[in-house]
């Protein structure tokens, strides 16, 4: 006959030692667990993703109901024991029911910890330890408003981050100088600060909470310094403890928590005692590993195998927060037996540091890049000499032997427990094996079924090497060409993430999307500055710095190091005043040469860099504004007479041109725009082979685009043909929106039109009337910083620095 | 004459910038790396000549502006494909001042 063992807790340590119990010995025990939540086993270390919205209840169970019956377990949900009476072997619930054993397992857990302030019993205060805390803070989320998290270490940040994903306004306190100070050191903590400030969750560190505010419900939070935040809901989540009151009453051995030995048995040799509630060795553990580390030597011992022994577990802790890499282990205190190797790249915002003593890693931290994590920990737990490894250690894995690998073999290298996505949590072994059992070929299929790369996308790189590791020849990459060397993503999903991740800077986009360089290359910069700039046209400002030459000084660069100038006219036109201001300037300023362009306007070249602000100051005076002959931008609208002067002329094409060039010059754009408009279909103005072209016509404007006539001679195509003035001016802004969002950075529009097809943005430019005026607006909104003349800002003083010269030793010599 | 020369500030020359300081023998492109490194080159690609100053740094090289060679800061030498190497000057950061080496600042042009 079967012995009966009674479980005490329906947490994850019960769950797993019984798992192990019943591999080992499936028929040695009748099984009666209690559980003081009303439902079966689940994964508690995945409640941050139920709470941020990444995954739902049923995603994270472990235990169904059929397991309970497939083991012949009898389950009490929501019955909570009060009473072990050890002398009669029962326990028995709060309800009365009852259970006789032979053995029994207490699996109680841990207890949040509640600061003893004034408020604390306020309804709104919740803690963060079970699904009923997630479902309480997700129903308080739905109302929006303000949270307060009380406590920055691991579970508190991912409330916090959690909170803020369902739309909260956010506000962490912690009471020590820096984040998760007990798994970080304070360059770790700052760097996490830093990232979670830049998604917009508020962070106060020394910051000791004096009593929770309200009446019925809480309403704020007040700080010993006096400061008073308000809230709608604070989760308190400042630690945990051993919940051991039972087996305390019970007359067991406690301290902290439960006392056990080796083997895991309490000061009564019939009962057992797993996972938070126990101490070992002085220690007590909140993390799942060494949880399920005694869950095993439980089970063993459970089926009669005395020999096995529990001795410590080195933790290791990963944060859970989709973005956020971080992880550290061991011990990382500062002694002077203790040496340090540390890596820091400040631009990406990566910290690595390991911690030597006697030439064996005692504890590691990792900042950004935790790839190697899985590494530095399996050598720290083995406690191998390292000094053979020592000078590349901190590069990881790949670069033992001082050689870096190519990267498929440091992929091959790696474990199948290694984790290639952090922000699901999925390793390579589970992509490997998903891939083999269900045939998988396309990384959108592997995105589907493993959630590997679906959600940062940052780890796509290496999802496609595992993929090609596991398929061989069968694998073709994505054909999506990367931006440059300096990232493994295209132009498209770069955009797509910048819009997505809100991300608002060249560092953050380096840093989220794991760019490969500390600051770019001449490719990527001009490219991500457009972006941004597109993107976030009110917030975002200009870098310089990262700008061609001719963008950043607003003049062309000729063969000899001087510049070309060319002031606006609108539509091609222009007057005495004009042309008498455009002389002087070249005669005073000893401009060599006055040219008439292609796009109706005079070019002045060979002006000396440091003379550009006084010529420019001079055309101001006259009325001339910058002409953006050297920009990614709008330059020319070229037109004809028109019906003003020419018998042929069916609408006032100069008149139409001068609006549209006076609404739209200014606007950065992926690459040069040049448009034109013609009075009659003879086409005076060649409006078929520019970027935009109008047509007029007797019965309105023909709206034509995607023409060019450089490198590649192109006629353009028919968009749609409108009555007014007006709605063509509507057209032709929300084209040119639509090109500025989508067209890759110094994709002519012609070939953005070849690569998304003009069907498709007729779609959304002509029939879609909501979408035109979305994409309309768009425009006006970001004209409203494009539109200051970036000639009369450095005849002010704006970037001086960019024209005169630091020193000039020239005339030293002449005094020789 | 002392061996180093005082050629202005090292905030006078902004973060993945340059200024040029013009000298007997041609100007000379005194660059900052975003490390805050600096690094001085005689203002001509070896390719065309295009002024190096006006181009885009980034890590430790530059892109010149004409037609994109990308140079190396440190050696002046061209990278990838391309051959040629940009006239090296001498430079030293003393407190917040950059000297620059007197013999290479004043010489005349070759």
């Amino acid at each position: 006959m079967p012995k009966k063992l009674v479980v005490i807790g329906n947490g994850m340590a019960a769950g797993r030692a019984l798992e192990e119990l019943f591999e080992h010995a499936p028929d040695a025990y009748e099984v009666t667990i209690f559980g003081a939540e009303p439902r079966v086993n689940y994964n508690r270390i995945m409640l941050s993703p139920v709470l941020s919205g990444e995954k739902a209840y049923e995603d994270i169970l472990i235990h169904d109901d059929a397991w309970y019956e497939a083991n012949g377990v009898t389950l009490h949900r929501g019955k909570q024991v009060v009473q072990i009476d050890r002398d009669a072997k029962c326990v028995r619930a709060a309800d009365g029911t009852a259970a006789d054993y032979d053995q029994l397992l207490i699996a109680t857990g841990s207890l949040p910890f509640i600061i003893p302030i004034p408020g604390v019993s306020l309804p709104g205060v919740v803690t963060y330890r079970d699904l009923d805390d997630v479902n309480a803070m997700l129903a308080a989320a739905q109302k929006g408003g303000r949270a307060v998290v009380i406590g920055g270490g691991l579970l508190g940040l991912e409330a916090a981050a959690g909170l803020k994903a369902q739309g909260m306004d956010v506000t962490v306190l912690h009471l020590m100088p820096t984040l998760m100070e007990r798994q970080l050191d304070p360059s770790a903590g700052y760097l996490l600060q830093r990232a979670m400030e830049e998604r917009g969750i508020a962070v106060r560190c020394k910051a000791n909470t004096h009593a929770i505010l309200g009446e019925t419900h809480v309403t704020g939070v007040k700080l010993d310094d006096g400061t008073e935040l308000p809230a709608d809901i604070v989760v308190m989540a400042v630690g945990i403890r051993p919940n051991a009151v039972l087996a305390k009453e019970a007359g067991l051995e406690t301290n902290r928590g439960v006392l056990v030995g080796d083997d895991m048995r309490t000061s009564d040799p019939d009962v057992f005692a797993v996972g938070e509630c126990v101490e070992h060795r002085g220690t007590c553990y909140g993390l799942v590993a060494p949880l399920y580390e005694m869950a095993k030597v439980v089970a063993a011992q459970l089926a009669d195998d005395v020999t096995a022994a529990y001795t410590g577990s080195v933790t290791a802790t990963k944060l859970k927060v989709t973005g956020i890499d971080l992880f550290s282990a061991g011990d990382f205190s500062e002694a002077n037996d203790r040496q340090d190797i540390v890596l820091r790249d400040v631009a990406r915002g990566i910290y690595k540091r390991i911690v030597l003593k006697d030439n064996r890693i005692v504890g590691t931290v990792l900042y950004g890049e935790t790839a190697d994590g899985s590494w530095f920990f399996d050598l720290l737990r083995k406690e191998s000499d390292v000094s053979e490894l020592r000078d590349t250690l901190i590069f990881g894995q790949s670069y033992v032997g001082g050689v870096p690998l190519d990267p498929m073999a440091a992929v091959a290298a790696l474990p199948d427990d290694a984790e290639i996505c952090g922000c699901n949590g999925v390793c390579k072994g589970k992509i490997v094996q998903t891939i083999t059992d269900k045939g998988l070929s396309t990384l959108a299929d592997v995105r589907a079924h493993t959630k590997a790369s679906a959600s940062c996308g940052t780890c796509t790189g290496l999802v496609e090497q595992v993929m090609a590791l596991t398929l061989g020849d069968k694998f073709s990459r994505a054909a999506t060409e990367p931006m440059c060397g300096c990232t493994d993503l295209g132009h498209d999903e770069v955009r797509r993430l910048i819009h997505a991740a809100g991300l608002k800077s060249i560092p953050a986009v380096m840093q989220e999307l794991g760019w490969k360089t500390s600051c770019g290359c001449a490719k990527c910069r001009p490219a991500l500055n457009y972006y941004l700039l597109c993107d976030w046209p009110e917030e975002y400002e200009d870098d310089g710095r990262s700008r061609y030459i001719n963008e950043r000084v607003h003049a062309n660069i000729q063969k000899d190091g001087t510049y070309s100038v060319v002031p606006r006219m609108w539509g091609g036109l222009t007057n005495p005043r004009e042309l008498r201001a455009i002389a002087d300037v070249a005669e005073k300023y000893g401009i060599p040469t006055v040219k008439v362009t292609g796009g109706q306007r005079i070019d002045l070249l060979g002006v000396r860099k440091e003379d550009l602000p006084a010529v420019w100051a001079d055309l101001n005076d006259a009325g001339m504004v910058s002409g953006h002959a050297y920009a990614k931008g709008l330059r020319t609208v070229k037109t004809c007479v028109g019906r003003d002067w020419c018998r042929f002329g069916t609408q006032d094409s100069t008149g139409l041109g001068v609006k549209i060039e006076k609404f739209m010059w200014g606007s950065w754009t992926p690459a040069k725009v040049k448009m034109g408009v013609s009075g009659c279909p003879r086409n005076c103005a060649e409006a078929t082979c520019k970027d935009v072209g109008v047509i007029c016509v007797d019965s309105g404007f023909e709206i034509h685009f995607a023409g060019a006539a450089g490198l590649h001679i192109k006629g353009t195509q028919l968009l749609c043909k409108v009555a007014g003035e007006d709605e063509c001016i509507e057209v032709i802004a929300a084209l040119t929106q639509l090109y500025r969002e989508q067209g890759h950075y110094l994709e002519r529009m012609y070939k953005w039109a070849d690569r998304v097809g003009v069907d498709a943005i007729r779609m959304i430019v002509v029939d879609d009337r909501e979408k035109r005026r979305a994409l309309f607006e768009r425009f006006e909104i970001s004209q409203k910083k494009a539109q200051i003349d970036p000639w009369a800002e450095r005849v002010a003083g704006h970037d001086a620095h960019e024209f005169n010269p630091m020193a000039n030793f020239t005339l030293a010599e002449a005094a020789e | 004459m002392s061996d180093w020369i005082d050629v202005g500030a090292v905030d006078d020359v902004p973060v993945l910038g340059s200024r040029v300081v013009q000298a007997p023998g041609g100007d000379i492109a005194v660059f900052k790396a975003a490390d805050g490194t600096f690094f001085a080159l005689r203002d001509r690609c070896p390719h065309k000549g295009g002024p190096l100053s006006q181009g885009i740094v980034h890590g430790h090289s530059v892109t010149c502006p004409l037609h994109n060679w990308v140079i190396s800061l440190k050696s002046g030498e061209a990278q990838g494909a391309d051959q040629g190497c940009a006239h090296k000057i001498p430079l030293r950061i003393n407190g917040a001042r950059i000297l620059l080496a007197a013999s290479a600042l004043m010489a005349k042009a070759a």
